[in-house]
């Protein structure tokens, strides 16, 4: 019972977690990296740090400023 | 069964809202309001979302989003709703919900939360759910590429023109109000002069000593803040440094415009991005603090339900209730801009359709919460210190005494003193005439967190807290949305000169750079120097605007469900377009073509061309120089104004074209990508 709590709780921290950092324009890199493992298992992923550059430049670099008045 | 407690919501909701109604002269608590509001979001959340979900979109479960199909992991994820739920909150409420309303309180609190709650349920966050709706069947496309794949190519190059004129209302208008509260306000200037170098620091951080750690940059980031705002007070009261920050608004409107040259040309990393993280976190964290805020004081509302002002003779903007107000509250009720999102990033990171009512319609109805706080701060301060603020000097004077008069003579007494010692509580040197809003919304947040934390010794505190934190997200928007435009503007300029498109080299990008920032650095210098204030002028351009942008997207959405042989649930959209298309075009026509000067560009115009001529010189101008700026003003507004209502028409005759054109086919005609299904793929 308590075991499930604490995973909960995890749980819970993880999803503000991912929110805040979409909120600025990062996914989250472990879904990425599932992704290539099962669709392109034979490219090498971006590193973590090459994840968050990408999507940096992604979000403010072009047309998508993302934000409203 | 499942009903009853629905029943009990909505009864509760309408009890709120009659007591609201009927209450005249007795002060009426602001909680009433907020209910009022929560219990008509929760039900129509409940009821119309589903329904349009359901019937009207037949949205499909088993159907793949794009996210899905064409997942990448990274601009294509599929995202847990909650989390989507917050990047598309983030992303569309800025400073308009915050902004709008408090100027309308000064018809009162009642036409503004009527306007905000069934402008929200019937148009706002039926708008954001079918754009988003509609882009998420055509793999995230943008709103000028879905008006081009419905209705046309010369439709989607109209819709995208129109985009970038009000991107550049939007950015003037913004600009404008961060320049009249940060105007002869050396603590303001100086705590959101201090962002820019925290903002490097924090660039240098995330580039070099801990890269990617958003988190921890962000905390560092917030303490600066806090740092500033608390040095702030002894640069404001330093003999030396307090005129050092303190500027007049046509500098802070020159310093405004190299900056957003400036920051749209540095890397983003170094700038936009750390101080992007700033903005955001501090916007949702000032939000729930003034929401907890609002729940914990339970303040009364002491702005009348209804003012002599819903006739027109308003200080703060021009004209009658209709259609006036409902230009004047855009963001919250509702905001055109926000298709723009709904078809940005979202519509890719979807997970599933049956997602889209929380995400679309849901962060929409939390947008009007917002601007239901923001009304509730307006209508909680004293009047005769709400229209003190939000009045021209060219009314008030510029001494509290001239402005106490001034007000009281309006029908809201309020002393000299009162004035005097309200600035005082805040630390500015005076509150007359800090029109905007900003300064107002400021003011009301300072009075109530300094009720829930630190009594009055610490309102100074909060009110440069909020004035930052409305800066902070404001200049945000104003480099991410001149880097958009400059976009928007290579694409327009792509279509006739192809060369001129992104990536073939840096020359188009600066020319389109300046391009822009010379465009709303002309309406920002205009307002700045208007003698009445500016926003008097600006804010209802960028209302008509908007909302036009409003209509064009309903109208798209209406052509969607003619094209899907829909069109007996087309009322759900019809309804909307045409209140925003009654309220644009009267409100655009009244300001092209009103007889009254202080409504009508062109008489105004009239007006002083006329004492031009004559060779003397009107109030507010106090030259023959300014004279002739005010008259080229006015025609430009005008010409503006002429614009954006052949915008929309023309798109009223495309869509109702292409309406007719779906009616005659047997079969839907709508260009959806195909469909896979979750199992299939």
């Amino acid at each position: 019972m308590k075991r499930r709590g604490v995973m909960k709780q995890r749980d819970v921290m993880k999803r503000v977690r991912d929110m805040l950092r979409l909120m600025v324009g990062q996914p989250p890199y472990e879904a990425y990296l599932a992704h290539m493992a099962h669709h392109h298992p034979e490219a090498a992923p971006l590193t973590r740090l090459e994840f968050f550059r990408n999507r940096e430049q992604a979000r403010y670099g072009g047309a998508g400023g993302g934000k409203c008045c | 069964m499942k009903h009853i407690p629905w029943i009990i919501l909505a009864l509760v909701g309408a009890a709120c809202l009659a007591v609201l109604a009927v209450s005249r002269g007795e002060p009426v608590n602001a909680l009433w309001i907020v209910v009022a509001a929560v219990s008509s979001f929760l039900v129509a959340y409940r009821y119309y979302a589903l329904f349009i979900a359901r019937h009207v979109m037949a949205l499909d479960g088993a159907r793949a989003t794009p996210a899905i199909y064409r997942a990448d992991g990274l601009d294509y994820v599929a995202t847990d709703r909650r989390v989507l739920f917050g990047h598309h909150f983030a992303a569309i409420a800025g400073a308009g919900p915050l902004v709008g309303p408090v100027l309308a309180a000064q018809m009162g609190y009642l036409p503004g939360t009527l306007w905000i709650i069934f402008g929200v349920v019937l148009a706002g966050a039926v708008q954001d759910f079918m754009v988003l709706f509609i882009s998420m069947r055509r793999d995230g496309r943008s709103l000028g590429e879905l008006v081009r794949m419905e209705m046309g190519p010369v439709a989607g190059t109209i819709a995208l023109a129109g985009a970038f004129l009000i991107m550049v209302i939007i950015l003037a208008v913004l600009a404008l109000i961060v320049v009249r509260a940060l105007a002869e306000s050396p603590w303001g200037m100086f705590t959101v002069a201090a962002t820019i170098p925290l903002a490097l620091l924090m660039g240098i951080y995330t580039r070099w000593i801990r890269p990617g750690r958003i988190g921890e940059v962000s905390v560092l980031g917030f303490i600066g803040l806090i740092a500033a705002i608390v040095l702030g007070q002894d640069v404001a009261a330093s003999a030396f440094w307090g005129p050092v920050f303190t500027f007049t608004p046509q500098a802070l409107c020159w310093i405004l415009i190299g900056y957003g040259a400036l920051a749209s040309l540095l890397p983003v990393w170094l700038l936009l991005a750390p101080r992007d993280y700033l903005s955001t976190f501090l916007k949702i964290g000032a939000i729930a603090a003034l929401a907890i805020g609002i729940v914990v004081m339970a303040p009364p509302l002491r702005m009348p339900a209804l003012t002599q002002f819903t006739g027109g003779g308003g200080p703060a903007w021009s004209g009658a209730l209709f259609p006036f107000l409902f230009i004047t509250i855009a963001c919250g009720a509702v905001s055109g801009f926000h298709a723009l999102i709904a078809s940005g990033t979202t519509p890719k990171l979807i997970g599933a359709e049956t997602d889209a009512p929380f995400i679309g319609y849901g962060a929409m109805l939390m947008e009007a919460f917002v601007a239901i706080m923001a009304l509730v701060g307006a209508s909680i301060l004293d009047p005769g210190i709400y229209f003190a603020m939000n009045s021209p000097a060219a009314v008030l004077g510029t001494d509290p005494a001239s402005a106490a008069q001034a007000v009281t003579a309006m029908g809201f007494p309020v002393s000299a003193e009162t004035l005097a010692q309200t600035a005082r509580d805040v630390g500015e040197h005076t509150i007359v005439s800090r029109t905007g809003g900003a300064p107002t919304l400021a003011v009301a947040m300072a009075e109530i967190f300094a009720h829930i934390a630190g009594g009055s010794a610490m309102k100074a505190f909060w009110y440069h807290f909020a004035i930052l934190f409305e800066a902070l997200f404001i200049l945000t928007a104003v480099d991410a949305g001149t880097r958009a435009g400059r976009f928007m503007l290579q694409d327009l300029i792509g279509l006739v000169v192809p060369s001129f498109r992104a990536g073939t080299s840096w020359v188009p990008g600066v020319v389109a750079t300046a391009l822009c920032v010379a465009s709303w650095g002309f309406f920002l210098y205009q307002g700045v120097t208007d003698p009445l204030g500016g926003v008097n002028t600006l804010w209802p351009v960028f209302g008509i605007s908007n909302q036009m942008l409003a209509a064009v997207a309903l109208m798209l959405s209406t052509v969607v469900l003619f094209r899907m042989k829909r069109q007996r649930y087309a009322w759900v959209t019809v309804v909307p377009t045409a209140w925003l298309l009654v309220c644009t075009l009267s409100a655009g026509t009244l300001k092209l073509l009103s007889t009254d000067p202080a409504v009508g560009f062109l008489a105004h115009a009239a007006k002083f061309g006329a004492a031009l001529e004559a060779g003397t010189v009107l109030a507010p101008a106090k030259s023959m120089a300014e004279m002739e700026a005010i008259v080229f003003n006015d025609r430009v507004d005008a010409g503006l104004c002429a614009l954006f209502l052949a915008v929309v028409l023309s798109l009223l005759f495309f869509t109702v074209r292409t309406c007719i054109a779906a009616l005659r086919e047997e079969r839907p005609t709508v260009n959806e990508s195909p469909a896979h299904m979750v199992a299939a793929s």
